[in-house]
């Protein structure tokens, strides 16, 4: 039944009764090919295609178990409910409204860079992340490890007490112990500091402090991501340390190379690059995006034209462009690409001054250097991009250097007492540069603070627990400089302690500070109460580059937050959970005129998340060309493949590895979960007969290229790799990846923590995937010569990529993604927008509920498919609100993961080597008004509300799973084991109160977050008003970063929504072959190519029988 | 081989055939008689309390309004239990002494809340919102019975879901004029046609009964 042939009749059979223009779009390797797994996996998947069943079970057995459950079905009944307690406060706190969350602003960093967020608290209990639409680095959006962190928070694995030794301590023994030894330390020669990067201007000041305490004393800082390689690179163009602040938003033509602007934490770049990207029905003008890559990233898949490229060939391509621009002393041998790179150039130079080249942070400083010189040439440093001091101090020396000055000093016996504040760098130094235990034996006192006792706490004599940022104050810079509070939300769930407080420590007087004294005091001596009246401030004077405007005090949001209400200070919380550490402050009333007290102003800056108008001065840079003149001297390892190394995009540098969220986050890319890969292109895994079956031989009727390979990845071998002379300790499992280029690998960072908590490391000690650490050198930071070879033996790797798909056997289309060429979509602007409704004529029924549609509010989502760039934040955002299960990787592999929200990922094109794409596309239930699993269900456990809501009644659900057969678009999850937590105690204060938790049997889905509308509805029913519009956000919409979502009710003209209804982009899924009617429509995305480049696909714009746009 | 059953077995056979009809209809009206009683539901059950709190004093005696105690019952879904600063804005000086207080000082003075056994209990998938209620017109009463009139607390209806839609597909009975909702002993034959009036407006404003009526408006 499988294969080609039937492919064809469908294929056949879809061109000759619906004659559209719909591409081929495949999302999985096998699926491309043809493979009989994978239909062989189709059909178990939902068993619509499945044999009769094969009975073990006698029918006699079979009366007997359904005449039992039966039977005790009618006794669930007969269940008492337990008794339960109300315990009220005792002191109720002001403010706070038993069952009415509070939101209050503060801020997460992640590689010294902060985002804005507002906090959902409950009780005192914080139970959801959103960002900060005032905050300039978050605009209201975030990104997964935002979103995640949540978990982080209550993770059970977290270290919970004081440690000396094994032994459990106080904080006094630890006070006493630390100061007695400084006290014998004199001038403090011995003792060092390991932080990651700090920002925070009130630690930096801490730091300067002591050092004039403590002269001998030395501070380091290493995280594994960092800037290293930008800082030289501007150090090598401008001749000093400055840090990029990009403005997508003015550019319209864009060149990344190796850049991946959309998961570099910083979500205001989604934001503004989605805006200058973004159609509708005024615009239709949109930026156009070149990038120049190795591994395919989020901006390789949006780009509108696509290089692959080896990791050593980016210098000289970089150099080839930068000639092509005109930078002086540019000269290029490089003839590769000439066409392309020439025809950008063209394209490039003819947006002088609104178009921007970015340099990704993995790229050697050659490239950053390259890449300024030609923003330089561009006219755009000023407009596009624009660079401040460097946040960090000692920028001028990179990280990678103090790390390397550390082990030296290790090595040399002189280091006396180390100090790791945060962070892991037992685990994530790389292989030359490591703090091995032989290292680390040679401290004589080591010191350890962290949220985990992980490998580094292992080594150490004493282990402090961090607090989580929502339990501890701090401060830090956003991207683009602007001064970020964080203020905690719960008092430290284990007696956490902060950085600033061990730091505090070391000082001979005053060494008993909390944080928020220290953070308090050092915005004191700044004069923040001037800050309202434009003066500057100044945190340090290395990076003086602070602001010149007043703090905005006239005014409330300028945007209005109908839903959200934020306070000044943490709440307090039920007397079952600590009380937090700050006295409790009304909410600030704003727009006083009255002079201003320190506290005042305090309160504001909390109260807002962010010091308005502190973001930094850009400084005058002038590029000098001259480093083009020093050769880049690439020396690198034996070895027939180049191996690149990158940080995962769910668990990052590894700190994120024992969040279940992140680890069952499909990466967004490959779909892979809960381990690491090695991707490798179609061609070299062919050449290295990776992933193949002897004497297999299928062509997919789709192309050639991909012959040989056909095992795909749903087994993945598992091969042993080299690299730069290292061999990895462990098997690594091998991943086709289309649009790798050949002859490269990929690897990545953040896996096989030994000692990372019960979801990082199995009961064994062995971490769940592999160490790429062991192989990253201090000289091959990011890429290096290596080999692989193929053990043959199989490992499975739980990947969604071929989960839920849209089926085209039962389907018979596989017309599900609409991407569009800017010439199919001028095409398209002049026929009529796509009207669904028109097909109700066609139903037997006719439009049933109509009339109960007509009259109430008509709840609808668009999603953009042109601003999305699949960046899974949504996802998450998903998850967290509603209470999702983590379900594990076995449960994974049975595509059995819960999450309500998915993104497909569609290649297309004949080629898999340099596939079209991914483009992505969010499925989450599309709310249709002609339901299909409404109908199959016995027990009416899912149906339509008045306002056109697909509701799931938990507790009706006797779980047949009939409803997710029948559903098309595979939207319905089916907890098939209790894959909620019940009994963690942490979990149950994470959860959102406003959501059902679900139970094993019970089918579930998205339901537009109905949790949201009640609220909404309740409020403006008190109100005696219609509920406005933006007022019900769902939790993907507000998180989406690129604005790509948009949710409201169709009968008001006016609203966003039905604007984007409007659009010529809209089209239903599905709804032509099957006429469900859906409410979740999606706008089709644009491919903005360049007519003159070589690798522009011209695709023929046909025209339609009925001349709809669908 | 000789007859197993007696001729008489026919009968039986028959009569048991009917029997079955007839037990299977007892056994199903039982079990509706069951499923509703205060055994299953709770209904009419008094608990006994940390602490002897008469609502029939505070309420029905004193007159203090159900808002003093419960004060967010028309801003939130939750009209709240007090907490024990509440009780001791008065008892602080009245009955100060009595021993039966001494659960409540004891709260006070060691920071311990009061742990109060929940009477009116919905099961976790209900989201029950107490502002709209009060909003829209109903009274405490039409849940809660004559709360003022009894002495310790007890469920006054079956808090079952086909109570719950009753109303739902049927509100007007249960709309009040406003300033009877807080009133538990109001007879809805006392309304005056002034507060009819009023009532007919509030009753024009409810929601569709497909609205009301939808799973979601209650459960999530």
């Amino acid at each position: 039944m499988h294969s080609k042939d039937s492919k064809t009749n469908f294929a056949s059979l879809r061109d000759k009764i619906l004659g559209q223009n719909g591409k081929e779009y495949w999302r999985s390797v096998e699926e491309f090919v043809d493979a009989p797994e994978f239909e062989e996996f189709i059909k178990y998947e939902y068993p619509e295609q499945a044999e009769e069943w094969d009975s073990s079970l006698s029918r006699r057995n079979f009366v007997k178990v359904m005449g039992a459950s039966l039977a005790f079905a009618g006794l669930s009944g007969c269940v008492i409910q337990p008794a339960e307690e109300i315990v009220p406060y005792v002191n109720q706190p002001d403010g706070l409204i038993p069952g009415k969350p509070l939101y209050f602003a503060t801020s997460m960093t992640l590689g010294g860079i902060a985002t804005g967020l507002l906090a959902r608290s409950n009780e005192g209990r914080p139970t959801k992340i959103e960002g900060n639409p005032e905050h300039p680095g978050s605009l209201g959006a975030t990104d997964i490890f935002a979103q995640a962190s949540l978990l982080n928070l209550y993770d059970p694995d977290r270290s919970k007490e004081i440690i000396y030794r094994v032994e459990p301590r106080t904080w006094q023994d630890f006070m006493k112990a630390i100061r007695s030894k400084v006290a014998e330390m004199g001038d403090g020669a011995g003792i060092r500091f390991l932080t990651q990067t700090v920002t925070s201007p009130s630690l930096i000041d801490q730091f300067k402090r002591l050092q004039e305490e403590l002269p001998g004393a030395k501070i380091h800082q290493y995280e594994p991501v960092n800037n290293d390689n930008a800082m030289t690179g501007t150090k090598m163009a401008f001749g000093s340390p400055a840090q990029a602040v990009y403005k997508f938003d003015k550019a319209d033509r864009v060149l990344s190379l190796g850049s991946d602007i959309f998961s570099g934490f910083n979500v205001r770049y989604i934001k503004d690059f989605a805006k200058a990207r973004a159609l509708s029905t005024e615009k239709n003008e949109m930026s156009r995006l070149y990038s120049v890559e190795t591994t395919m990233s989020l901006t390789g898949a949006k780009a509108d034209h696509r290089l692959a490229v080896k990791p050593s060939q980016m210098p000289e391509i970089a150099t080839a462009i930068a000639k092509a621009l005109g930078v002086s002393g540019a000269s290029s041998t490089y003839s590769e690409n000439a066409k392309w790179i020439e025809e950008m150039a063209k394209d490039l130079q003819a947006h002088k001054g609104k178009s921007l080249v970015v340099a990704g942070r993995n790229q050697p400083p050659m490239v950053h250097a390259l890449a300024h010189a030609m923003n330089g040439a561009l006219g755009n440093i000023g407009q596009t991009v624009e660079f401040i001091e460097p946040f960090r101090p000692n920028a001028d020396i990179t990280q990678k250097e103090q790390l390397a000055e550390l082990i030296k000093d290790i090595d040399a016996g002189s280091v006396k007492m180390l100090v790791i504040l945060d962070g892991n760098p037992v685990y994530n130094t790389p292989s030359d540069l490591k703090l091995s235990k032989q290292r680390m034996d040679n401290i004589p006192l080591r010191v350890h603070l962290s949220e985990y006792q992980n490998e580094t706490g292992m080594l150490c004599h004493w282990h402090i627990p961090l607090t989580h940022y929502l339990e501890s104050w701090s401060d830090s810079r956003a991207y683009d400089g602007t001064v970020s509070v964080s203020q905690p939300l719960i008092k430290p769930l284990y007696d956490g302690k902060s950085i600033y407080e061990v730091v505090q420590l070391f000082f001979k007087e005053a060494y008993e500070k909390k944080d928020l004294a220290v953070v308090q005091e050092f915005w004191q001596k700044q004069d923040l109460k001037s800050v309202p009246t434009a003066e500057t401030t100044k945190p340090e004077d290395e990076n003086a580059a602070e602001a010149e405007k007043p703090l905005e005090t006239s005014k409330e949001d300028s945007t209005p937050e109908p839903e959200v209400k934020r306070e000044a200070a943490p709440s307090p919380t039920p007397s079952a959970i600590p009380v937090p550490t700050a006295t409790p402050v009304p909410t600030t009333a704003n727009g006083t005129s009255a002079p201003k007290s320190f506290e005042d102003n305090w309160r504001k800056v909390v109260h807002d998340g962010f010091v308005s108008g502190s973001q930094a001065t850009p400084k005058s840079v002038s590029v000098n060309t001259d480093f083009l003149s020093q050769v880049p001297v690439t020396e690198l390892g034996p070895g027939a493949l180049e191996i690149a190394i990158l940080p995962d995009p769910c668990v990052y540098d590894g700190r994120f590895a024992n969040n279940g969220w992140l680890q069952e986050l499909p990466n967004p890319l490959n779909k892979v979960t809960w381990e690491n890969v090695a991707l490798v292109s179609p061609n070299t895994a062919k050449k290295l007969g990776i992933n193949h079956k002897e004497n297999d031989f299928a062509g997919g009727e789709l192309g050639t290229a991909f012959i040989n390979t056909k095992g795909g990845n749903l087994e993945s071998d598992l091969i042993e790799m080299t690299y730069e002379g290292t061999k990895l300790s462990k098997a690594i499992p091998a991943w086709i990846a289309p649009g790798q280029p050949d002859d490269v690998i990929t690897i990545f960072l953040g896996y096989g923590r030994t000692r990372g908590g019960k979801i990082a490391t199995m009961e064994d000690g062995t971490g769940i995937g592999y160490n790429a650490y062991e192989l990253q050198k201090s000289n091959a930071m990011w890429f290096g010569k290596g080999d692989v070879i193929n053990t043959k033996s199989k490992t499975t790797v739980a990947s969604t990529q071929t989960h839920f798909n849209i089926s085209h056997e039962s389907v018979g289309t596989r017309d599900i993604l609409h991407n569009w060429t800017f010439e199919e979509y001028e095409h398209h602007l002049k026929g009529e927008p796509y009207n669904s409704e028109e097909l109700y004529d066609k139903s037997m029924y006719g439009n049933e509920f109509g009339e109960v549609y007509a009259e109430h509010n008509r709840w609808a989502m668009t999603i953009d498919l042109n601003s999305c760039v699949g960046c899974n934040a949504c996802v998450v955002a998903c998850q967290s609100e509603n209470n999702i299960p983590v379900v594990g990787k076995e449960q994974v592999e049975r595509s059995r993961e819960m999450h309500w929200m998915r993104i497909d990922a569609y290649y297309s094109g004949n080629d898999i080597n340099s596939p079209d794409g991914p483009h992505f596309q969010p499925v989450l239930c599309q709310q249709c008004e002609q339901a299909p699993c409404e109908v199959v269900c016995p027990v009416h456990a899912t149906v339509h509300s008045a306002e056109g809501l697909n509701d799931m009644v938990y507790n009706r659900c006797i779980g047949t799973r009939y409803c997710s057969n029948n559903c098309p678009y595979k939207v319905r999850r089916f907890n098939f084991l209790l894959y909620q937590d019940w009994d963690t105690p942490q979990y149950k204060l994470m959860r959102n109160p406003e959501v059902t938790v679900r139970s094993r049997g019970v089918m579930e889905k998205c339901t537009y977050c109905t949790q949201r509308i009640s609220a909404a509805r309740i409020e403006a029913e008190k109100d005696g008003r219609a509920i406005r519009d933006g007022e019900v956000v769902t939790a993907c919409q507000s998180v989406c970063p690129a604005d790509a979502i948009v949710f409201g009710n169709t009968h008001d003209k006016n609203s966003k929504v039905a604007a984007k209804k409007k659009d010529h982009r809209n089209y239903a899924l599905l709804n032509h072959e099957l006429n469900t009617q859906p409410r979740t429509s999606y706008l089709a995305g644009v491919r903005n190519q360049n007519i003159s480049m070589p690798d522009y696909v011209k695709v023929e714009v046909k025209e339609e029988k009925n001349g709809k746009g669908h | 081989m000789a007859q197993l059953f007696h001729r008489g077995a026919n009968n039986v056979a028959k009569a048991s055939l009917v029997l079955a009809v007839v037990l299977a209809g007892v056994a199903f009206f039982a079990y509706s008689i069951i499923a509703r009683s205060s055994y299953l539901t709770g209904r009419y059950m008094e608990r006994q309390q940390p602490v002897q709190f008469s609502h029939r004093h505070h309420v029905g005696d004193d007159g203090i309004d159900c808002r003093y105690c419960h004060s967010t019952v028309e801003t939130a879904a939750s009209a709240g239990v007090p907490p024990t600063q509440t009780c001791m804005n008065c008892h602080s000086q009245l009955f100060a002494d009595q021993p039966y207080l001494e659960p409540i000082k004891a709260s006070f003075r060691d920071n311990k809340p009061i742990k109060w056994q929940k009477v009116h209990d919905l099961p976790g998938f209900v989201y029950f919102d107490h502002s709209i209620h009060v909003k829209k017109g109903v009274g405490c009463a039409s849940c809660h019975g004559d709360v003022g009139n009894m002495a310790a607390v007890y469920q006054e209806n079956t808090l079952q879901m086909e109570w719950c839609l009753a109303c739902h597909r049927e509100p007007a009975p249960n709309i009040r004029p406003k300033e009877e909702i807080y009133n538990t002993s109001w007879n809805p034959r006392d309304i005056t046609d002034e507060q009819q009036a009023e009532v007919d407006e509030k009753i024009k404003s409810l929601r569709s009964k497909e609205l009301l009526t939808s799973c979601s408006t209650c459960h999530r």
